[in-house]
């Protein structure tokens, strides 16, 4: 493929190889050290005699008879009950995405479709909201949310990171649905449909690629927030990030600093299947604000 | 689409938006005019005979409880949070320029105030990582772009999960590393010859590691974006430089980045948004002593048993408008090229 003109001289090459092989390391390296120590003990992880330790568990043989343990799982999962925080997490995540995608869908189509100037200043307004840092509207929730007697439950907590998640939303799928020829629900409805049905029966079917991609970035803030959910979530309604957020202020006195390691692992795991199922989504929704410009 | 369509189209995530993103600003600007009401305090006069009278004074604890009530807001102070020490610090500003005889003098005083040491992390952490990481972005880019087939999409799947993983999760697996007794962290002990050596101690080393957890993460970000553009570059073009002469650098300094500079602004214009909120690495890396940023001092009031609403919203209010200076460049061009159509 490449011409003779564009081949490297070998320096160039062996360069080039270096730094990718150097970022490869600074990108997954840090993953597999802490997958690999989550089944020591601590004072393997955290060895003070001699790194080689973490790699082949002497302590953790010491103490368990063999260079592996499930201790820290163990702990975190049955002792910390973390499998609460992790279905609360899932309960978050779903009710958020669905609900985002469905009210957003609707938004993002008719913003596509109107050639008003009202939509313009929508999106510029959903721009700045996007701007914000989340951590700015808690102060502002708070209040209310006492009065009403609704904070610390899961419900408030999904309505809001919904709230916050819109402008992403709005805008991603309002590129999206540009893409989408206006001749088709157009001629859907010079054949007697109304604008909804025309959406219903000529849009859904052809708008997954788009609301796949875009809900993937919905679960992901949904999943990744500390912010609100910290704030927001009382302690027995905790999701995995703030729970684990506490377990440090918990385990740094107690000792327990692998049960931390392994609900860090815990949480990571399902994003490792997330990339590797969804790499070719998130590479395209991540570009589709950029080419669009 | 007519207006009447579009409106109820649109209401549902209109609503979400009004009711919780619009309405929660206006509620913390004023918020952060109102202070907590103070405890009612009452006189009690004890008279015992023969002793005499004796005055004490207690907090009425019900007629704080009422007015707590009755006004949830607190009362109103006008601007007097925003001027406290806790935030814009007027007053300390003042004394320290007036008893400070250099430039020195005035910045150590500045850095105790709360607000802008906090400023001054968040300010220095948006401006370095965001060019790092781009500059970075684009190397790896060029790289791996220059790899086969089959190792591309290793490469983009390992690039992916530094961004992707939960920002707090990431700082924590990072911070373990560079403990002092973690593999990283025994390492540069070994490499310093110091053994108390320790990147949390310093002011200045926890800045450095906290930026570069800043490029780490968002790095694949801008490698992604870049990385597609390549694909879209003309191979004629190139063809062309090659054909009249231009080295290798200057092929990518004349045809590959200008072909990338309307990415380079987007990369640019959301990783400014993105890190002026730094956050979730403050409380992984257990940095607070060191650095501090905005959306820390909002959270850090908002925790714990005492929840200082009326504080933490005037610091939300005053990290809003420095949202809005940071967006202002875009807004202005964003209306002008709407203006030109």
């Amino acid at each position: 493929m490449a011409s003779k003109a564009q081949r490297m001289p070998t320096g160039l090459r062996i360069l080039t190889s270096g730094f990718v092989l150097l970022w490869f390391i600074l990108a997954a390296f840090p993953f597999f050290w802490t997958l690999w120590g989550s089944f020591k003990v601590e004072l393997d992880f955290f060895s003070i005699a001699d790194w080689t330790n973490a790699l082949t568990g002497e302590r953790t043989q010491a103490t368990y008879g063999r260079p592996v343990t499930g201790a820290g799982y163990f702990g975190a999962w049955v002792q910390e009950e973390f499998w609460r925080n992790v279905i609360n997490t899932f309960l978050v995540c779903f009710f958020v995405v669905c609900t985002s995608l469905t009210i957003g869908t609707l938004g993002g189509y008719a913003l596509s479709r109107s050639s008003y100037r009202y939509t313009f200043w929508l999106l510029i307004t959903a721009l700045i909201f996007r701007a914000m840092p989340p951590i700015t509207l808690v102060a502002g929730y708070l209040l209310p949310f006492f009065e009403w007697n609704v904070w610390g439950i899961l419900p408030t907590t999904v309505i809001v990171l919904v709230a916050i998640n819109q402008p992403f939303t709005l805008w991603m799928l309002h590129s999206f649905f540009q893409n989408i020829p206006k001749e088709l629900d157009e001629s859907a409805k010079v054949d007697g449909c109304t604008q909804f049905q025309a959406f219903r029966h000529v849009i859904v079917p052809v708008m997954w690629p788009g609301v796949i991609t875009t809900g993937l970035f919905s679960f992901l803030l949904a999943y990744n927030d500390f912010a609100v959910t910290a704030m927001l979530l009382s302690e027995s309604n905790r999701t995995m990030v703030p729970a684990i957020a506490a377990f440090l202020g918990t385990t740094y006195t107690e000792g327990n600093v692998m049960f931390a390691v392994a609900a860090v692992v815990s949480a990571t795991a399902p994003l490792f299947v997330l990339v590797m199922f969804f790499q070719r989504q998130i590479v395209s929704g991540l570009t589709a604000g950029a080419v669009k410009g | 689409m007519k207006h009447r369509t579009f409106f109820w189209f649109f209401l549902p995530t209109g609503l979400a938006m009004l009711l919780f993103i619009a309405f929660p600003i206006v509620s913390v600007v004023i918020q952060s005019v109102f202070a907590p009401h103070e405890a009612v305090l009452k006189t009690v006069e004890n008279c015992t005979p023969l002793v005499g009278c004796t005055t004490e004074t207690t907090i009425d604890q019900e007629a704080t409880r009422e007015i707590r009530e009755a006004q949830p807001l607190g009362r109103f102070v006008g601007l007097d949070i925003y001027l406290d020490r806790g935030h814009l610090a007027i007053t300390e500003l003042a004394q320290a320029w007036e008893s400070s005889d250099n430039w020195g003098d005035f910045w150590s005083g500045l850095f105790n105030l709360p607000l802008y040491r906090a400023l001054a992390f968040t300010l220095t952490f948006t401006f370095i990582v965001t060019p790092l990481l781009i500059v970075f972005g684009l190397m790896i880019a060029l790289a791996v772009n220059s790899l086969n087939r089959h190792l591309k999409g290793l490469m983009i799947f390992f690039s992916l999960l530094p961004m992707i993983v939960t920002p707090l999760i990431g700082s924590l697996i990072l911070f373990w590393m560079v403990d002092s007794r973690g593999v990283i962290g025994s390492a540069l002990v070994a490499l310093a010859g110091d053994p108390n050596f320790s990147l949390k101690a310093s002011t200045g080393l926890t800045w450095v590691m906290l930026i570069v957890y800043g490029v780490w993460h968002a790095a694949p970000f801008a490698f992604v974006v870049f990385y597609a553009g390549l694909q879209t570059l003309p191979k004629d073009q190139i063809e062309a430089a090659q054909i009249d002469g231009a080295t290798r650098w200057q092929q990518i300094k004349y045809v590959v980045v200008p072909h990338l500079m309307p990415l380079v602004t987007f990369v640019a214009l959301i990783q400014l948004m993105d890190n002026f909120r730094v956050f979730e690495p403050v409380v992984g890396f257990n940095a607070a002593a060191h650095a501090t940023s905005l959306s820390w001092i909002i959270f850090n009031d908002l925790g714990g048993e005492t929840r200082q609403l009326s504080a933490a919203s005037a610091t939300s209010v005053l990290t809003i408008i420095g949202v809005a200076i940071l967006l202002s460049p875009v807004l202005v061009r964003t209306w002008r090229d709407f203006k030109g159509k």
